[in-house]
């Protein structure tokens, strides 16, 4: 088997790199792929948190590199699907603990093993984001519509490109509906002719987000909401099926309406 | 009536436009790695040496640098001053 690896990353913080990774890794288990998730934060870890696995843990990925266990011995089984593993990061280690060439070397072992490996990227430019792009074969970059987010992400398809991950795509998440209505928020054509990438998915803001991090199950186990509905979507064009993007920016009538006379 | 032009101005417009428009600012200043400063120090050189040469009309000088598709390219307008 050889997989394909995929980082996740956004050069900011904050802007779901991780809900992204547990949410993709998830879907693509329940589509009978097998997946491993790796957590490239060392020191801040929280992929086991969104995933609600916290409590599983007993080697991480510097116990792998270093030798102190064998790699199937720090892969945690998702607790609701046998195809989704994960390699946590270790939390009391800095992101110098590994090199790029253990990460490489990582990624190619997990690959004859998996048909995805998503590596989910610390925020930043530095050593810890090196290492998670290091022996990928596609960057994914996560952007919310707002200027430093954008600004950040144009960043890192440059530092990319640099090191030869042509072709990035992008996720545009945290889309609110309402304020692209109204022309108070970009709009993916507005991503788009500034970043000049191609959209592999968007997600809507939801709140059922916060929720189903705070119950540690990821939110595409329920398919029913937008956002779930969208992380899904995105699982299976990353399978190659053709799924056009959700029409979430549907102008609303009664905006419209308030267009046409003028109160907006 | 006024009231309401005023918003128009403010909301109508949307402020994602203003976002735009400052993002494609600040990108070609990201990607060409120049200061505003040493911008402006570039554009006083460059003309500096045109103006060496030919004779041209200091008002009306354009210079920018701007995307084109999927390249950057700085756009120079130098007109030439009008034989009296």
């Amino acid at each position: 088997m050889e997989g394909k690896a995929i980082v996740i990353t956004s050069g900011k913080g904050g802007v779901g790199k991780t809900t992204t990774t547990a949410n993709l890794g998830t879907a693509l288990a329940m589509l009978d792929k097998k997946v491993c998730l790796i957590d490239a934060d060392i020191g801040l870890r929280n992929l086991d948190v969104v995933l609600g696995l916290e409590n599983r843990i007993v080697y991480d990925l510097i116990d792998v590199v270093e030798g102190n266990c064998r790699l199937e011995q720090a892969m945690i089984k998702d607790k609701r699907n046998p195809n989704l593993f994960l390699l946590p990061a270790a939390q009391t280690r800095d992101k110098d603990a590994v090199s790029e060439e253990q990460m490489k070397n990582l990624i190619n072992e997990l690959k004859e093993k998996m048909d995805y490996v998503l590596v989910d990227s610390p925020a930043g430019i530095e050593q810890g984001f090196r290492n998670a792009i290091a022996g990928v074969d596609l960057g994914l970059i996560v952007a919310t519509p707002e200027v430093s987010s954008v600004r950040d992400a144009d960043r890192i398809i440059g530092l990319l490109e640099a090191e030869g991950l042509n072709d990035p795509q992008l996720l545009i998440n945290r889309l609110r509906r309402d304020m692209v209505g109204r022309g108070d928020m970009m709009n993916i054509d507005d991503i788009v002719e500034i970043l000049a990438v191609e959209v592999l998915g968007v997600i809507p803001e939801d709140e059922n987000i916060v929720i189903s991090t705070n119950k540690g199950e990821p939110i595409v186990l329920k398919d029913k909401t937008y956002s779930g509905k969208a992380f899904n979507n995105i699982a299976k064009r990353i399978e190659g099926q053709d799924i056009p993007l959700m029409t979430i920016e549907k102008e609303s009538l009664f905006n419209k309406v308030k267009r046409i006379v003028g109160l907006s | 009536m006024f009231i309401s032009d005023e918003k128009t101005e403010t909301k109508g417009e949307g402020s994602k436009n203003i976002a735009k428009e400052r993002l494609q600012f600040i990108l070609v200043q990201d990607r060409i790695k120049l200061s505003p400063q040493q911008m402006e120090e570039m554009k006083a050189e460059l003309l500096d040496v045109i103006k060496k040469y030919i004779d041209v009309d200091d008002n009306d000088i354009e210079m920018d640098i701007s995307r084109e598709e999927e390249m950057m390219a700085m756009i120079a307008n130098f007109p030439l001053k009008k034989r009296e």
